[in-house]
């Protein structure tokens, strides 16, 4: 088993295993319209062009590309979705990759952006949209350098805009850049950031984005990784695609395992095969929990999912699999605490992330979450009540009604239930704040209780005196 | 307190020209006079109002939504440390506490020469190289306080000029859309048809 690192790309880590999306990813300069043209760049891109639309998006949805953004949904499926005979439609490329935990999206932007651009030709084809917007989150100035570069350099090479390859097909790319919301990863929300509003989700059902989105026309949101895929897949064909991977998750995902592993990084995994205890342990991917310390829990998707614990550890990287384990597969994101981690403190730096970023448009979001964090700053910081705790939760049920996903525990004897929620919200941001409390709460509580002010009463007085436990 | 230059207002209508409604042009044109000022003025929140067709309150409105716009003055040098899980589980927050003592000042505040603000930050996506920070968006990995305090001394000394802007750039490199290359934009409500290249496989069914 090898595992080899590149200097010019930080936190990637190659090995022996197929590689749809980063081949590319060993050249210093693969982010260059050279280097991609070397490597069969645009190759894909000639093969659609070369058949119908239709055939094109037949392919893909043969393939059962999934969604790479969180939901898991097939892109071919989506793209099918938009109403007969309703013109324009548009594709936005959600690039606002923000997600605790996750990166993939950061690397293919910066390391491959040709890639991207090829991946947003061929759905353009395939799905007959007329204009692409590339939103990239504000912060990754790197990310927006290279592919404004790559737009440039593709635009003067015939790549992109009108009569591409000398076809019928024409699309303009436009980049757009954000300025900072978590929010805006949500697809409704980069609608409106994209027509100049504050970002906040609309109200759906009943309108997706694939029926009713930018200018109030279809528009089909599609992550950078989803899309990154498609040039492979128009190269070597969709049966190429599905012998890679399980039946129901076929390619490869990339996957960013960080926290207390010896070598954290981001790897791209055969989809739904590779377990949590291979991507943690073995020696092709992090090598173990950092000084071989004890694996305490661990989050499997990205800062919403809910927390696994050791018992899971041989659990395949499969949406459904982990969603039956009471969890979500979500952006590809693990993050490790070993058993030297302080558990409430590690649920607060979560929640306070979702606190932060939520956009204020529900109440028991922009509330709840709000309590949520004071509460369990309150707690970490030595001066909680057993009341505090319970009040965690019932600010949590105001968010979430019902049974909430988790884990199942030996330890703590209890089964696990199925993702996902029950939400009074729009978007997942407000059960994402409660996601962290409920987890850390449920599976450690004696850490909480640990941390609780001790009461005693003076009769005579009344009056109470505080001491800090110990 | 000052509107768009005449270049940039010559920018700014191009980028206008990228999309079908002016108004999906407001958060590129606010980056774009922070990039003049440093920060976004209420004179340049008044004329991309003017070059969207939006009021000054809805301009206002969508940039106070977004972390990144600042609405006085702040540091050449803007430092982000994540706070955020996987770089808290690594020592975000020692690093945090070491740049404030370094830079004499609380996260929030900016330094009194104007040289350094220094703010929390989530979530960076750089998780696997935690702890991290950003300068002016620029990424700096596995930060420990030896190399922050170099860091420091670079970017003092200016080092470090040819890589990271001063507060306001983010990407140097812009989007040119060739007048003989590009498309054009239609106004959504002008295109009632498939375009060219669905319409014969279509038209075959």
């Amino acid at each position: 088993m090898t595992s080899t690192t590149y200097a010019h790309a930080p936190g990637f880590v190659a090995g022996d295993r197929p590689q749809i999306v980063t081949s590319r990813f060993e050249y210093d300069d693969s982010y260059t319209l050279e280097r991609a043209l070397a490597t069969d760049g645009y190759a894909g891109l000639r093969a659609a062009l070369g058949r119908s639309a239709t055939d094109v998006h037949d392919e893909v949805k043969t393939a059962t590309v999934l969604g790479r953004g969180g939901a898991g949904f097939p892109a071919g499926t989506k793209w099918g979705l938009t109403p007969q005979a309703v013109w324009p439609r548009y594709l936005v490329v959600n690039g606002d990759e923000s997600e605790p935990g996750t990166y993939k999206d950061r690397l293919l932007m910066e390391r491959d952006p040709h890639q991207l651009i090829e991946g947003c030709l061929i759905a353009c084809y395939a799905a007959g949209l007329s204009q692409c917007f590339l939103y990239i989150r504000g912060e990754m100035a790197l990310a927006q350098e290279r592919v404004a570069a790559a737009l440039n350099e593709a635009y003067a090479a015939g790549y992109v805009g009108s009569n591409i390859l000398g076809s019928e097909f024409s699309v303009d790319i436009v980049l757009h850049w954000g300025a900072g919301a978590y929010v805006v990863g949500e697809e409704t929300a980069l609608i409106e950031s994209l027509e100049g509003n504050r970002g906040m989700p609309r109200l759906k059902p009943p309108f997706f984005p694939a029926a009713i989105g930018l200018y109030g026309k279809p528009t089909i949101v599609n992550n950078v990784e989803t899309l990154a895929n498609l040039p492979w897949l128009m190269r070597n064909g969709a049966a190429a695609y599905t012998a890679i991977g399980s039946a129901t998750s076929p390619g490869t995902r990339m996957v960013a395992v960080s926290g207390h592993v010896k070598r954290p990084g981001v790897y791209e995994i055969i989809n739904g095969t590779t377990t949590f205890r291979d991507l943690l342990y073995s020696d092709e991917f992090c090598g173990g929990i950092r000084d071989d310390n004890e694996l305490k829990a661990f989050v499997p998707g990205g800062g919403s999912a809910p927390w696994f614990l050791p018992d899971q550890l041989d659990i395949p990287f499969e949406g459904r699999v982990i969603g039956a384990a009471g969890s979500m597969a979500g952006s590809g994101a693990v993050m490790v605490m070993d058993h030297t981690t302080d558990i409430p403190m590690a649920a607060l730096t979560l929640t306070r992330f979702y606190a932060h970023e939520s956009c204020g448009k529900c109440t028991p979001c922009r509330e709840g979450g709000t309590w949520l964090m004071r509460i369990l700053d309150r707690v970490v910081a030595g001066q909680g009540t057993q009341r505090d705790l319970d009040q965690l939760l019932e600010v949590g049920a105001t968010i979430c009604p019902g049974d909430f996903p988790h884990a199942s525990s030996e330890r703590l004897g209890i089964a696990a239930v199925p993702f996902p929620y029950k939400m009074t919200t729009i978007c997942f941001v407000g059960p994402s704040a409660y996601t962290p409390v409920h987890s850390a709460l449920t599976l450690f509580r004696d850490e909480f209780e640990a941390k609780l002010v001790r009461r005693t009463f003076i009769p005579v007085t009344g009056i109470p005196v505080t001491a800090v436990a110990q | 307190m000052s509107r768009l230059s005449e270049d940039n207002v010559r920018i700014a209508l191009e980028i206008i020209g990228h999309y079908p409604r002016a108004r999906s042009a407001t958060i590129p044109l606010l980056h774009l006079a922070q990039q003049q000022d440093g920060y976004v003025t209420n004179d340049a929140i008044r004329h991309i109002g003017e070059l969207v067709g939006a009021t000054s309150a809805e301009v206002l409105g969508t940039a106070t939504f977004y972390e990144m716009f600042k609405f006085e003055p702040v540091g050449k040098y803007l430092v982000n440390i994540c706070r955020t899980m996987s770089c808290a589980l690594l020592g975000g927050d020692q690093l945090m506490h070491h740049a404030e003592h370094t830079l004499g000042i609380k996260a929030g505040s900016t330094t009194p020469d104007g040289l350094f603000t220094l703010e929390h930050a989530e979530c960076q996506a750089a998780c696997t190289e935690a702890p991290t920070l950003q300068v002016n968006y620029r990424y700096r990995f596995r930060v420990t306080p030896e190399t922050f305090d170099a860091l420091i001394d670079d970017l003092r000394a200016g080092r470090l000029d040819s890589e990271i802007p001063p507060h306001g750039t983010v990407s140097r490199v812009r989007q040119r859309i060739p007048v003989d290359r590009g498309v054009g934009v239609v106004a959504p409500e002008d295109v009632t048809t498939a375009p060219s290249w669905m319409l014969a496989p279509e038209a075959a069914k």
